[in-house]
């Protein structure tokens, strides 16, 4: 494979609710943060790939209305309707294709000006699913129960992955919800659908974030040091949740094999020094470990219990609290990459991983991580 | 609060996006409702390729591709795979508090379908339990006419 390099990237502070900032005041700030880290002008940029939902927005082709805080007037500019990975996952390709040899790409969400459950029981198949008034938590938690009854993962693990990851939130100033909380505190939360409780659920998030790609000619013309798309692997599975085994997750195995295969990791244990990965509720960071090679099948609460996953562990997961602590849907899968993107830089300050030289970053899409995407980076 | 909020109040411009949408079943979605409002029959769809019946009923197998589906019974009792019951309560759950959400393997199916459990006991509902299917005496051609499964006595 051609080269392509993260040159420059650029997030907002998450928050409840970012009152200050419309959609294109959010865009514009990232779209800036990742030009300026980069070293570049927006006349410098080739092309645009815009990441947003009509749904989430309240607008139709929500991405024309952000076309000037982008830069994209008068640029090629596509659209990924999904999350913000699979927009990077675009963006690579289009450095790839020759045709271009930068890619801004970015993503904007506010899930605080809309009602979550009704966006998200929309995903739903309208003939056959969707009356049951089906959403995003009461799906996810018949997932969690599908995978914790198979691999008799218990509800004490799930907490320890909202401990850890709150925990780390407090070394990310962008996190929304950095928090001093204990397994006790977990279990006592409000069950939303059960087994998922309150602090096992990522929150209400608004952000943007923004990544520029570039082939190996131009991220020489960069300040920022390029760190290196060594493998990038995409599979999805079946859209109905009964077509599907949601204990397991066959088609983040198959992703995850073929970015390693294209980075050359064998044995992603101990080649790979950092996660950042998808955690919408704590029992997916587990499932998703068991999904990507860390481990066998159902062997992730070991992992947890035995502090593997911790900061101070063999395989830190989420250093940047991951999505338990910021969770702009659609950006968060972007975030996972400029997290593990700074991690390699070194660049990561106080949540920075110790010599990391390889991540990981993960981002999905669809119901109960219907699709995923899985990329390898490194310096 | 942030600094320039302090100065002024903050607005807010409330809107609701209401569009009627009609989603039409499709032939097979058409022979699916008639069956299940004619005859309180639940079908699926089998591919003699795949050698599996699905449910809900498709066209084609998107397995294989085969067209030449054919229809089978299904149900009306089947075996709990997981389930959930919400803790919160919404205007789109078409059901009062204290029921659950499920998918559930019907007897010669061989994927689950996902739907509502009602009239069970509190803690009585487990993975692998019998369930039957109670149909709606009013049917209405969606899959409603299904009101929800409940425990087999």
């Amino acid at each position: 494979m051609d080269k392509v390099a993260i040159v420059g990237v650029g997030q907002t502070k998450y928050e409840r609710k970012k009152k200050g900032d419309t959609f294109a005041d959010m865009v514009y700030e990232v779209t800036v943060k990742a030009l300026d880290d980069a070293g570049l002008t927006i006349a410098d940029v080739g092309n645009v790939i815009s990441v947003s939902n009509d749904f989430w927005d309240g607008r139709t082709i929500s991405s024309m209305a952000i076309q000037d805080a982008c830069g994209s007037r008068h640029k090629d500019i596509s659209t990924v309707e999904g999350d913000g990975l699979f927009g990077a996952l675009y963006g690579a390709m289009r450095v790839l294709s020759g045709s271009f040899d930068t890619t801004l790409v970015v993503s904007h969400m506010k899930c605080s000006q809309s009602r979550m459950n009704l966006i998200t029981n929309a995903m739903f198949d309208p003939i056959y699913t969707r009356a049951l008034g089906l959403d995003s938590i009461t799906s996810c938690a018949m997932q969690a129960r599908a995978y914790m009854d198979t691999f008799g993962i218990t509800e004490e693990q799930c907490a320890k992955v909202s401990v850890k990851n709150h925990g780390n939130a407090k070394n990310n100033p962008l996190a929304q919800l950095p928090m001093d909380i204990t397994v006790g505190d977990v279990m006592a939360s409000g069950m939303l659908s059960a087994p998922i409780k309150l602090l096992d659920a990522s929150p209400i998030t608004d952000g943007a974030a923004a990544v520029i790609l570039a082939d190996e000619k131009a991220a020489k013309k960069c300040k920022s040091k390029p760190v290196w798309l060594k493998g990038v692997g995409h599979c999805s599975d079946a859209y109905h949740l009964g077509d599907r085994d949601l204990a397991r997750s066959p088609a983040l195995k198959k992703a995850a094999e073929k970015a390693y295969a294209m980075a050359g990791v064998t044995n992603p244990f101990k080649e790979v020094d950092v996660v950042e990965l998808y955690d919408t509720f704590t029992y997916q960071e587990l499932m998703w470990l068991e999904g990507l090679g860390f481990c066998e099948e159902g062997g992730a609460g070991r992992l947890i219990d035995e502090g593997v996953t911790q900061m101070a562990g063999e395989l830190p997961v989420n250093p940047s609290g991951g999505c338990l602590s910021a969770h702009a849907v659609l950006v968060a899968g972007l975030a996972r990459l400029i997290e593990s993107t700074l991690q390699i830089r070194g660049e990561a300050g106080d949540r920075q991983v110790d010599d990391a030289k390889t991540a990981l970053a993960h981002g999905i899409n669809g119901p109960c991580g219907q699709g995923h995407c899985v990329m390898v980076i490194g310096a | 609060m942030p600094k320039w909020l302090e100065e002024t109040e903050e607005l807010v411009h409330s809107g609701r996006i209401k569009v009627p949408y009609t989603w039409w079943v499709g032939e097979t979605g058409t022979d699916f409702f008639n069956a299940l409002m004619g005859e309180k029959k639940i079908m699926g769809t089998y591919c003699s390729k795949c050698e599996m019946v699905f449910i809900p009923p498709r066209k084609a197998c998107g397995r294989c591709f085969n067209e030449r589906m054919e229809w089978r019974d299904v149900g009306p009792e089947g075996t709990l795979i997981t389930y959930t019951v919400p803790g919160y309560r919404s205007d789109i759950h078409p059901l009062e508090p204290g029921f659950a959400y499920g998918i559930i393997k019907l007897d010669s199916a061989d994927t689950g379908i996902t739907h509502l459990i009602s009239e069970y006991e509190e803690g009585e509902i487990k993975a692998g339990m019998r369930l039957e299917a109670v149909f709606n005496e009013e049917p209405q051609g969606n899959i409603l006419d299904i009101k929800y499964f409940r425990p087999v006595k």
